[in-house]
C-alpha cells in the first residue's frame, strides 16, 4: 500500500482519536472510540500483521467499544454522569505543552533507535520444530507461552474483580437485565439467524491459527459475540454466576495450558512441551483457551450479578 | 529524514507517539469517567502503534512484537472491563449502601 | 491503465459517491428517521459498488464469494440495525 494511503489513513486515525478524547458529547466520544478502533485495525493490516489487526477489531474495537457503551447507559441511569469542567486556560496550555514535550520525546526516541536484524530469522529457524504455519502462534503458544498463561489468569483475575463488586444481597445471581423482545421481531430472528455462522466463524478461526492468521483470542471473543447476541435476543437467560459448570468453563482454558506445562514437567522438561508433541499439546490448549475467553468476555461483558439467585 | 519517513513502520510508529500525547492530555484534561477510560486506551494503542512500528522489518511485523502486542489489547480489555464496572458500581452506590451518601462522588 | 483498471476505478467512484451521499444525507436530513434512511440504502449501495470493484481487482472466485458473503452480512446488520434504532427512535418521540 501507497506512502499516501498510510498518510491519510494515519491522519484519520488522528483525526478520530482527538474527537474521542476531547469531543464534546460523551456518547458520541465512545462511537468515535470505536471508529478509532476500526482504523487502527486498517493500520494494522497495513503494516502486515493480520492476527493483531483481527485482535484489535474484535477486542480493542468491538468489546472495549460494547464495554463503554455499558458503562455509560449504567452510570447515566444511576444519575452519576457529571458535568465537564472547563478548566482555565494556563492549565490548558500547560497540560497541552506537557503532552507535546512527552509525544516529542517518544518521537525522538523512536527516530534514534539503532537499526536491527529483527527477530523473524531466529523465530523461523525454531519453528519447524513445532510443525506450525503462523509464526505468531508458534511465538504466542511455545516460545512465549508462559506470557500468553499469565494473560489467561489476568483475564480470569479481572472476572473475580468484576464479580468483587457486587452487592451482597445478589452474590452468585444473574447479571444483566432480563431482556424482553417481541417472539417475531427484528432482534429475535436474528438471534436465531446468526449464532451459526458465527459459530462457524469462530471455529474456523481457531482451526486456521495454527497455520494462517487468527487464533485462539479472536475466535474467542467472536464466540462471546454470538453469546451475547442470543441474550440481547431473549432467546436465553444469563446463567447463574453461582453455577459450577460456569466457573469450570471459565477455568477450563488456563488449567488446560497449566497442565500441558506439567505434561512437559514428567518428560523431564518443566514448562516445555514433551519432543514431538508439541502441535497435538498446542491444538488442545488453543480449543480450551477459545472457549474459556469465550466465556470469559462474555461475562465480563454481562458484569456483576444484579438479579438474585 | 524524508526516506525514515518514507518508510512504513516509522510512520506508523510516529503515530503511535502522537497518540501516546493526545491521549495523556485527554487523561489529564477531562474529568468523566469514560472519557478517561477512552483516554487509556487511545494511549494503550498508541504504544501497540509504536511497538509495531518499530518492529516492521521487511515486509511484515516480526512475530514476537505482534505476540506481545496481542497479549498487550487483552490485558487492556481485561483492564478496561473493571474499570468500568467499578465506575458503574460507585455511580449506583449512592441509592443502596446509603452509609456514606458522599461516596458516590 | 487498462480498460478494467478503468472500469474498476470507476466503480470504486461510484461506491465512494454513494458514501459521501449518505453522509451529507446523515447531516441535512432533519430528523432520525429520515437520516436512517438515507444511511442505510446509500451506504450499502456504495458498499456493493466496492464489492464488486475489488471482486475483479482480485480476479480470483473464492475470494469474490468471500467478499459477496461480507456484503450480505453487512446489509443484514444494517438493517437489523436501522430497525431496532427507528422503532427506540418512534417511542421516544412517543409515538406507537
Amino acid at each position: 500500500m501507497s506512502l499516501a494511503f498510510d498518510l491519510a489513513l494515519c491522519a484519520l486515525i488522528l483525526g478520530t482519536a482527538g474527537l474521542a478524547v476531547a469531543g464534546g458529547n460523551l456518547f458520541g466520544s465512545v462511537v468515535f472510540y470505536i471508529v478509532y478502533g476500526v482504523l487502527i485495525a486498517l493500520a494494522w493490516v497495513s503494516l502486515g500483521a493480520a492476527d493483531v489487526a483481527l485482535a484489535e477489531a474484535a477486542i480493542g474495537a468491538g468489546v472495549t467499544g460494547v464495554l463503554l457503551i455499558g458503562a455509560w447507559q449504567g452510570m447515566k441511569d444511576a444519575g452519576g454522569l457529571e458535568a465537564e469542567i472547563t478548566k482555565s486556560l494556563p492549565v490548558r496550555v500547560l497540560a497541552g505543552l506537557g503532552a507535546a514535550a512527552l509525544g516529542a520525546l517518544v518521537g525522538f526516541a523512536i527516530l534514534s533507535l539503532p537499526g536491527h536484524d529483527g527477530l523473524t530469522g531466529p523465530v523461523a529457524e525454531n519453528q519447524p520444530a513445532l510443525d506450525l504455519g503462523n509464526p505468531v502462534t508458534a511465538v504466542l503458544l511455545s516460545f512465549r507461552a508462559y506470557d500468553t498463561l499469565l494473560e489467561t489468569l489476568v483475564l480470569t483475575a479481572a472476572l473475580a474483580a468484576v464479580w468483587s463488586l457486587t452487592p451482597a444481597r445478589f452474590w452468585g445471581g444473574i447479571p444483566g437485565p432480563k431482556h424482553i423482545t417481541r417472539p417475531d421481531g427484528v432482534m429475535a430472528s436474528f438471534g436465531r439467524l446468526l449464532p451459526p455462522l458465527g459459530l462457524l466463524v469462530a471455529i474456523y478461526l481457531v482451526w486456521a491459527g495454527a497455520d494462517q492468521p487468527g487464533g485462539a483470542f479472536q475466535a474467542g471473543t467472536v464466540l462471546a459475540a454470538v453469546w451475547i447476541l442470543i441474550v440481547l435476543a431473549g432467546l436465553r437467560d444469563e446463567p447463574r454466576l453461582s453455577s459450577l459448570v460456569l466457573r469450570l468453563i471459565v477455568i477450563a482454558g488456563p488449567l488446560v495450558f497449566l497442565g500441558a506445562g506439567l505434561a512437559g514437567a514428567l518428560a523431564g522438561l518443566a514448562l516445555g512441551y514433551p519432543e514431538g508433541h508439541a502441535r497435538t499439546l498446542i491444538l488442545i490448549i488453543e480449543y480450551a483457551l477459545t472457549l474459556s475467553i469465550a466465556a470469559t468476555l462474555a461475562l465480563l461483558i454481562a458484569g456483576p450479578a444484579r438479579r438474585a439467585p | 529524514m524524508m526516506e525514515f519517513l518514507a518508510e512504513r513502520g516509522s510512520l506508523f510508529a510516529l503515530t503511535g507517539a502522537a497518540l501516546i500525547a493526545l491521549g495523556f492530555y485527554g487523561f489529564i484534561m477531562r474529568r468523566a469517567l469514560i472519557r478517561r477510560l477512552i483516554a487509556f486506551n487511545v494511549i494503550g494503542s498508541g504504544i501497540f502503534l509504536l511497538f509495531g512500528g518499530t518492529g516492521y522489518f521487511g515486509g511484515g511485523v516480526d512475530p514476537v512484537p505482534q505476540a506481545l502486542i496481542i497479549t498487550g489489547i487483552v490485558v487492556a480489555l481485561a483492564l478496561t472491563a473493571f474499570a468500568a464496572a467499578l465506575a458503574v458500581r460507585l455511580a449506583r452506590s449512592g441509592d443502596d449502601d446509603d452509609e456514606n451518601p458522599e461516596a458516590g462522588r | 491503465m487498462s480498460a478494467m483498471e478503468c472500469f474498476i476505478a470507476g466503480l470504486l467512484a461510484l461506491g465512494v459517491f454513494f458514501y459521501v451521499a449518505g453522509t451529507v444525507g446523515l447531516l441535512r436530513f432533519p430528523d432520525t428517521h429520515s437520516r436512517l434512511h438515507a444511511l442505510t440504502k446509500a451506504d450499502n449501495l456504495g458498499l456493493g459498488f466496492i464489492v464488486i470493484a475489488a471482486g475483479l481487482y482480485w480476479g480470483d472466485g473464492w475470494i469474490a464469494g468471500k467478499l459477496a458473503l461480507v456484503w450480505l452480512l453487512t446489509l443484514f446488520a444494517a438493517g437489523m440495525a436501522a430497525q431496532l434504532v427507528a422503532r427506540a427512535a418512534l417511542k421516544a418521540e412517543g409515538g406507537e
